[in-house]
């Protein structure tokens, strides 16, 4: 069982849809409810990172009986440094987006807590 | 009670009135409502009793089981639980003794003022919030947010702080005051909630706790007249409110944080503002905040939908009162001081009432069938069908409550179909038959 949405860079009215859309569909699968609460955050930061940092994207959730899994994959200017990325705290995000409170850097270290497994790959000057 | 039916609601549907609108379906927050058979109904382990949907009908149809007053005839002593809101009800010159004289008068033995709980829970909610708790602390005081959370958002159920309701606690303190200053027994004692809404009804009939300690429950409505009338009876005992403003505040939104102060606190009120909240918690966020004060109603219980008045104007009366009140040093009853007293006895569990099946594999299978007929809609919500949205007829239709020609645009999609074949099939024609009129044709093809 495969779900995608669309994600577009900025556009933060819609920022939420596709965390809320995902736990819907995990309510209906019956999934464990502290699974789904981890799911709807990894989602979430998932797609805020698309709306702050990318041009677009997308965001995909795989359902298994055992295990879930969440994609998320924009054309952005790319990660440099993924390490300094995960620290919690550090942000490149713009100071007029930090005004809206968000952008505080804990965005993949949530993501990271939240889920068993996490792969980031990333290429920059694409 | 109520061992033969697994769920109670208040909020139920006047067969008589409902034309089979669609009006309802589409402001059920649980998406609890479908139309069949030109009629509503309620899926009972969904609803919420918020009374979206009596405020909504424009026909009538919804209405709130409560309690009827002539229940007061089965006890010897009857004590009036008069919910904070119930104190805005009545003009700029009417205070709460007045309203506590006028329940005497019809009929009452006793009162014990939630406003006056109201004030002690307050007090325990500060405690709570000075330790270490999942933030933000969510309020237990609004039944219809807490079953909202059950049904909708059960992985935020941990943050709903473990303390009881004013309602609950009042009919505590009422009890044990019969108990010890009458030397009445239980079963003598008859505890009844004046309500502005149905959510009370059903939290007194199946609540979250062990047991209500409430013993019926009466629209606010249904005594206001009665209690208008006896203002001004000159046989109404002049007798005392004990109510501080803090715990009448409560009665609107806001009021509960104001009680609390000190803390970084958020109120919201309207059930689809709540959970627009509540999404935003579920997704991380609101961590700054300490407690949410969160209401089912617009205005907080002065707009619940089993009060007399204008919201606006009700609110406008509390205003006035707590101003006065706040100038009065309150003189409270002593109230215990052991915060366990206030804590509720047994943990509020989830609702899973949105599953499509016990078993997981076939889940997943529904609802990959559910995002293939969602995406065959075509997307209008219409309601036409009976269900609140195309998402969720497609969900009715995979759990065999619906079928796909509920859909008036699907159905016609079918009939043109159906149409073109048919005269398709008019065109054709047996070997039998269609012999030209005259000339030449197959005359000329051979003998």
């Amino acid at each position: 069982m495969e779900m995608n949405f669309n994600v577009k860079g900025m556009d933060f009215n819609r920022a939420g849809e596709a965390a809320a859309k995902f736990k819907k569909a995990l309510q209906l699968v019956g999934m464990e409810v502290a699974t789904i609460r981890k799911a709807v955050i990894v989602a979430y930061e998932a797609e805020l990172n698309i709306v702050i940092h990318a041009r677009q994207g997308s965001l995909t959730l795989k359902v298994y009986s055992d295990r879930l899994e969440i994609l998320a994959q924009d054309e952005g200017p790319g990660i440099p440094d993924i390490a300094l990325a995960m620290q919690e705290g550090y942000s490149t995000a713009p100071p007029h987006i930090r005004e809206m409170g968000f952008g505080a850097g804990m965005g993949l270290p949530n993501i990271s807590k939240c889920s068993n497994n996490l792969e980031i790959e990333s290429e920059i000057d694409v | 009670m109520n061992n033969m039916q697994k769920y109670f609601h208040s909020v139920m549907l006047d067969r008589d009135n409902c034309k089979g609108c669609t009006n309802c379906i589409k402001h059920c927050p649980t998406e609890a409502i479908r139309v069949r058979k030109g009629r509503a109904r309620i899926i009972e382990e969904r609803c919420i009793d918020c009374g979206e949907c009596i405020r909504i009908c424009p026909n009538r149809a919804k209405l709130a089981i409560t309690d009827s007053p002539e229940r007061l005839a089965e006890f010897r002593h009857t004590v009036a639980l008069p919910a904070p809101s119930l104190y805005a009800q009545f003009g700029p010159q009417v205070m709460p003794r007045h309203i506590l004289g006028a329940l005497l008068d019809f009929g009452f033995d006793d009162y014990y003022e939630v406003a006056v709980a109201a004030h002690a829970v307050s007090g325990t909610l500060r405690e709570h919030l000075s330790r270490p708790h999942p933030r933000p602390a969510i309020s237990s005081a609004c039944p219809a947010v807490v079953r909202l959370m059950q049904v909708r958002f059960p992985g935020l159920l941990e943050n709903v702080v473990p303390v009881e309701t004013p309602m609950e606690i009042a009919a505590l303190l009422a009890r044990a005051r019969a108990n010890r200053e009458r030397g009445l027994k239980n079963n003598d004692i008859g505890i009844f909630f004046i309500t502005p809404c149905p959510a009370k009804v059903t939290a007194v009939k199946q609540p979250f706790g062990e047991v209500s300690g409430v013993d019926g429950v009466i629209s606010m409505s249904a005594v206001y007249g009665e209690l208008l009338n006896r203002l001004d009876s000159p046989s109404a005992r002049v007798t005392a409110s004990l109510s501080p403003a803090q715990g009448v505040g409560w009665g609107r939104s806001g009021g509960e944080n104001h009680a609390i102060m000190n803390h970084s606190l958020l109120a919201v009120d309207g059930i689809h503002n709540v959970i627009n909240v509540l999404d935003e918690i579920e997704r991380g966020g609101l961590r700054d905040i300490d407690y949410v004060e969160a209401q089912s109603c617009t205005g907080g219980c002065i707009g619940g939908p089993l009060v007399p008045q204008n919201p606006f104007v009700s609110r406008v009366r509390m205003e006035n009162l707590v101003k006065k009140l706040s100038r009065r040093t309150p003189e409270l009853p002593d109230l215990p001081a052991d915060p366990n007293f206030y804590r509720l006895k047994r943990p509020i569990l989830p609702l899973p009432t949105l599953k499509l099946s016990h078993d997981i594999n076939r889940a997943i299978a529904m609802l990959e069938q559910v995002e293939r007929i969602s995406g065959d809609l075509p997307g209008l919500d219409c309601g036409s069908c009976g269900s609140p949205n195309c998402r969720a007829l497609a969900e009715d239709i995979v759990r065999g409550y619906a079928e796909t020609s509920y859909c008036v645009f699907k159905l016609r999609e079918k009939l043109q179909l159906l149409a073109r074949e048919i005269v398709d099939l008019s065109q054709m024609q047996p070997p039998a038959m269609g012999r030209e009129q005259s000339g030449t044709g197959e005359r000329q093809e051979k003998e």
